[in-house]
């Protein structure tokens, strides 16, 4: 009796509890496994930590999708995006999948296109602003004294804007094209990277390994460079990458409003415009789902990126 | 208290004045003249002299700026280019849409958020936390215009519930529950982006909160749940709530430009868009200083309400 109890024990594994069996291996893999992770290079730990995480990967996937979508553009894209193909307001149908707008441009086509207009300036906004903000906030943090105090006021006069709506304001002035939407969005981007970047540089600065740095005879600009930037990236690229996804909305909502890039170019906020006209909105949804969706897609991607990004970094403990 | 907030006033006024030139700079720099606004075709040059010294555009630069400076500051802010009328007045009329918009919206968002904040946190990981966490992000990253637009062609056309658009409908402005109607849309649009920034701050500051000693005092002190929830939790987790709801009060002045224009709001927003498709620079410049003054003026006030909410804060610096 006993020993069948025992066989049954056995069976179910309840006893792997007690006898630890095989665990002197999986204690020696784990402090290997810490070994290994200390020996790989920080890229290398965060690409295997946002592996892990099946929602990041998938985004990332999903973005790399739309980044081929656009450089495939002419290949992919069924017809000529700005000319007329077809007949004016028709529904989709087989050649034209998703029908045409009201000049007879194919849809499918233009929000192929879009996809170019929504990474250029999303991308190309948020490398603007990160190279002069990463550059003011590494002078602001390190240097401190005047030239942070001057750094610091002209953040709180670029903040106290309403940020959409002065871009908007400046974008329209100067004349809206994808170009200045860009520019402008990268020039009055760069103030809250710029103090996240300080706030960082005074975390690591009063480290031991820069004031040996500093002992060792290293000019300032190796040690912001070498020793400072590599050490406070991880918030950036969580930052940036969030960036894109509210530069790719941004951009889409001031082609919305006629305020951005202008027709005949496709962009996916500038194919919604139509779709305040009730009639266009009620009859021909072909015409405004499918950029509305894109933009959504992309903004969705990005921002999971962003976050899986931040996990895997380690930017949120919790 | 009162030399604290003095300290702080001061510090803004550069910021107000730097400002107040950018705004200055950046309408002067654009091409065009703003006198060609008030030039008809068969004016002859003596005459377009004499619009261009009534409006002052004639003397330099300098002169301008700080004539245009001390109007401002004493409440006259010109007179718009396409209507003619006083632009204080303009403002002022379309200011309380906005207001009226803005603060439902805040309300909801932070009447949704808060709860669904603490819920998400006191349930860290489970199903329920990810599934609000999961909602904040489609909330961040549903286009307003595309949101606008979908709702309008749902419930207002396809099930003819709400209004497609405006305040009220022309005859029956008295109609209190036409004007209710009409708010709907608008509001749940701005409300879904204010609440899921806030459903985020609250749950980082509950979680902070909960990893605290004093917590585990209380509970092991027998305290009841609700009672930690209650004094212990959410009052320690209201610093974070203040800071977003004070960085969001300036917006309302800003308003909504995308949410207006689609549901035809006749507010700030909807202004500033016909004011740019009209070229209104005094309009413009009205609009862009006053929400920069609002945005100084709710920094001012955080830091405020940090020291009131927190006597450490007060006393450490």
């Amino acid at each position: 009796m006993n020993a069948d109890r025992f066989v049954l024990l056995g069976n179910t594994g309840a006893l792997d509890n007690i006898i630890p069996r095989g665990g002197c291996e999986e204690l020696e893999n784990k402090s290997f496994e810490a070994a290994e992770e200390a020996a790989e290079s920080w890229g290398k730990i965060t690409w295997r930590r946002f592996c892990q995480n099946k929602v990041a990967l998938g985004s990332l996937l999903l973005f790399l999708g739309i980044l081929l979508i656009a450089v495939l553009a002419p290949i992919i894209a069924p017809f000529n995006p700005n000319t007329t193909v077809g007949a004016f307001d028709a529904a989709p149908s087989a050649t034209h999948l998703l029908g045409t707008d009201d000049v007879g441009r194919d849809v499918l086509s233009r929000l192929i296109y879009g996809s170019r207009v929504s990474l250029i300036v999303g991308v190309g906004s948020v490398l603007i602003y990160a190279v002069i903000g990463i550059t003011l906030g590494l002078m602001s943090g390190y240097l401190g004294g005047a030239v942070d105090g001057v750094i610091m006021r002209i953040t709180e006069v670029f903040m106290a804007y309403p940020h959409f709506m002065i871009i908007m304001v400046i974008v329209s002035l100067i004349g809206p094209n994808m170009m200045t939407v860009m520019l402008v969005m990268g020039i009055m981007g760069w103030p809250p990277i710029c103090r996240l970047v300080r706030g960082e540089v005074l975390k690591v600065k009063s480290m031991d390994y820069i004031a040996s740095a500093i002992v060792t005879g290293y000019s300032p600009c190796t040690i912001v460079a070498k020793h400072i930037l590599p050490n406070v990236l991880s918030p950036i690229l969580v930052n940036a990458t969030f960036g894109i996804a509210s530069a790719i909305l941004m951009e889409a909502s001031l082609s919305f409003l006629g305020m951005g890039v202008q027709p005949p170019t496709a962009s996916w906020g500038n194919m919604l415009t139509s779709a305040q006209s009730l009639t266009i909105l009620s009859d021909e949804p072909w015409k405004w789902i499918p950029p509305g969706l894109a933009v959504l897609t992309a903004v969705l991607a990005v921002n999971f990126l962003g976050d899986g990004l931040n996990d895997a970094v380690g930017g949120r403990s919790k | 208290m009162c030399s604290y907030v003095l300290k702080r006033l001061v510090v803004s006024l550069p910021v107000l004045f730097l400002i107040s030139v950018g705004a200055f700079v950046l309408v002067h720099l654009t091409p065009g003249d703003p006198a060609d606004m008030y030039i008809s075709p068969d004016m002859t040059l003596a005459q377009i002299e004499l619009t261009r010294s009534a409006l002052g555009l004639d003397k330099p630069w300098l002169i301008q700026y700080f004539e245009w400076i001390k109007n401002f500051i004493s409440g006259n802010f010109g007179f718009s280019f396409s209507s003619r009328q006083p632009v204080a007045e303009i403002i002022a009329q379309r200011l309380s849409p906005t207001l009226l918009l803005m603060s439902v919206s805040l309300l909801v968002a932070y009447l949704s958020a808060i709860p669904l904040g603490i819920v998400s946190a006191l349930n860290k990981n489970s199903w329920i936390d990810r599934s609000i966490i999961g909602w904040t992000f489609f909330n961040v990253s549903f286009p307003p215009f595309f949101l606008g637009l979908a709702l309008i062609y749902l419930l207002g056309i396809q099930l003819a519930i709400f209004p497609t658009g405006g305040m009220t409908v022309l005859g029956q402005e008295d109609d209190l529950l036409g004007r209710l109607m009409h708010l709907v849309l608008p509001v749940v649009v701005m409300a879904s982006q204010f609440s899921a920034n806030m459903i985020r701050y609250v749950r980082a500051s509950v979680l902070d909160v909960l990893d605290q000693n004093y917590i585990r005092t209380a509970v092991s002190k027998g305290l009841s749940e609700p009672y930690i929830l209650g004094s212990h939790i959410f009052r320690n987790s209201l610093i974070p709530m203040v800071t977003v709801i004070v960085t969001d009060l300036p917006k309302i002045i800003g308003g909504a430009v995308i949410t207006e224009q689609i549901f035809q709001w006749p507010g700030i927003g909807s202004l500033t868009v016909a004011a740019i498709n009209s070229r209104d620079y005094p309009i413009l410049m009205a609009i862009v200083i006053l929400s920069a003054v609002a945005v100084l003026l709710a920094n001012l006030l955080v830091d405020v309400l940090y020291a009131v909410i927190d006597p450490r804060i007060r006393y450490g610096k």
